[in-house]
């Protein structure tokens, strides 16, 4: 078992998707899938088009990259300009748009910034350059938190004296809970982000069936786990359950793991604040380097500008990460904003929306309509 | 970002630094395993790959299941879609 492959089988996604028509006979159903990760499945494996009509799947605030705020992209690149300073980034932070452009632009011009896989290639690149300063742009969910708290241990069990990460982390369930308290959106229940509670366990969302009476299923990011997962809300809602249920047990287990969790705990902190993109500022809902770590600080060891800016006025990023409204119904979508020259975030990261469904599912969208098998 | 993909450990390479080399669909790389470290990873094990650092163990016996339960899921309606087409009322 190569745990891909299995999870891919065309039959038993024909036999599922039978099997969900049957469930949900002629009632509507909007899920929300809140990962980023979930998106991208969905839009690459053309699932939208399997599901029968009535069920609607709109797409979650989950992609890291999509959320942050064009202000701390500024302030990152005022950081990766400084003639001393090595920037490190995950390149799918490389071309979001700042008001002076992308780090990607930065680097065109003469800026030190460099790809990393890891953070801890950024901490390399530090040992191996101890006359510059290298900084570690980091953002992520709680999938992506640990990784960074084990490289900061690991700085300071080296003793790093030139290493910095520019911190934004952020949390995920503040933005449900926002999402949740919205208006706009009526949900009938949703996918929960797997490789988020492969840290944090199941437990996190016991609110969303207590509080709000919404069933959420945690689930993979294969064709059939998506498939699975929507069959297993639907029988929640048929049979009158509403509760957290594990689709991804072969990853998740139900304590998370708590290894990663102690180690957040040891490096970071709650802010009492951050901005989201497109959802505004939202309460501890970010994480930042607590006072034993300060000294590997960006936002304490330099004087940063702490920059606030507006996102574009054409950009929708915000109703997208919201699911109030799909990638096409953007004004500039693929127009003025496309993968290539990106207005708003989420045409950027292969998770956000906008991305995931301008390189694959406008063409399953387009084939739907000519052959007249959908309406959305 | 949040993606994480399958990968099999083929090697630890440095137990004290928890460091092991993973095969991802035959590219192999060191990643850190430090978050799994009270999991007494072993040469054969399957993890979550994610950013450089192993993020969980995958559980065998639990993707098993999940199949099985997809399988049974899809069965259970031409099952069903049998028993309906075989009854009539008399």
């Amino acid at each position: 078992m190569k745990f891909v492959d299995e999870f891919r089988d065309p039959a038993a996604a024909r036999a599922l998707v039978l099997a969900i028509k049957d469930l949900a006979a002629d009632d509507e159903y909007k899920f929300m899938e809140v990962c980023g990760g979930h998106t991208h499945t969905i839009y690459r494996h053309g699932i939208e088009h399997l599901l029968p009509q009535n069920i609607e799947l709109v797409h979650g605030p989950g992609c890291p990259v999509c959320v942050i705020p064009m202000g701390r992209v500024d302030d990152a690149m005022w950081l990766a300009e400084r003639p001393d300073v090595i920037f490190t980034s995950f390149g799918d932070m490389m071309r979001v748009p700042g008001s002076r452009g992308s780090l990607l632009e930065a680097k065109a011009r003469g800026a030190d910034i460099r790809f990393v896989y890891s953070p801890l290639d950024a901490l390399r690149i530090a040992v191996e350059n101890p006359t510059k300063h290298v900084v570690f742009f980091a953002v992520g969910f709680e999938t992506t938190a640990p990784s960074t708290a084990v490289t900061l241990v690991r700085a300071k069990e080296l003793g790093a004296t030139n290493f910095s990460v520019f911190c934004n982390h952020v949390t995920i369930v503040p933005p449900l809970k926002a999402i949740l308290d919205s208006p706009d959106l009526r949900l009938s229940g949703f996918l929960g982000p797997g490789h988020v509670s492969t840290v944090v366990g199941n437990r996190p969302y016991r609110f969303v069936p207590e509080v709000y009476g919404k069933p959420i299923v945690v689930a993979g990011f294969e064709p059939l786990d998506i498939l699975q997962s929507v069959h297993m809300l639907l029988a929640q809602l048929r049979e009158g359950r509403c509760e957290v249920e594990n689709q991804y047990s072969r990853v998740v287990p139900e304590e998370g793991n708590p290894q990663a969790i102690a180690l957040l705990g040891e490096v970071f902190e709650l802010r009492p604040h951050f901005e989201w993109r497109g959802l505004g500022f939202i309460s501890q809902s970010a994480l930042k380097l607590n006072d034993e770590y300060s000294q590997f600080d960006a936002e304490v060891r330099f004087d940063m500008p702490g920059i606030r800016v507006a996102d574009p006025k054409a950009c929708q990023c915000g109703e997208v990460l919201k699911g109030v409204i799909k990638p096409w119904e953007c004004k500039v979508f693929g127009t003025a904003c496309t993968p290539e020259t990106p207005i708003g975030t989420c045409m950027v990261s292969p998770e956000g929306a906008c991305a995931a469904y301008y390189n694959f599912g406008r063409l399953h969208r387009e084939t739907a309509l000519l052959v007249g098998q959908s309406s959305q | 970002m949040c993606l994480g993909i399958p990968g099999q450990v083929v090697e630890i390479v440095d137990a004290d630094a928890h460091l092991a080399k993973v095969d991802v669909n035959g590219v192999q790389r060191t990643i850190s395993v430090r978050l799994l470290a009270q999991q007494g990873l072993v040469e054969g094990d399957w993890v979550l790959v994610h950013v450089g650092f192993a993020m969980a163990k995958i559980d065998q016996h639990e993707a098993d299941l999940t199949l099985d339960a997809i399988k049974m899921m899809g069965q259970s309606y031409y099952d069903e879609l049998a028993a309906f087409d075989s009854t009539a009322i008399a």
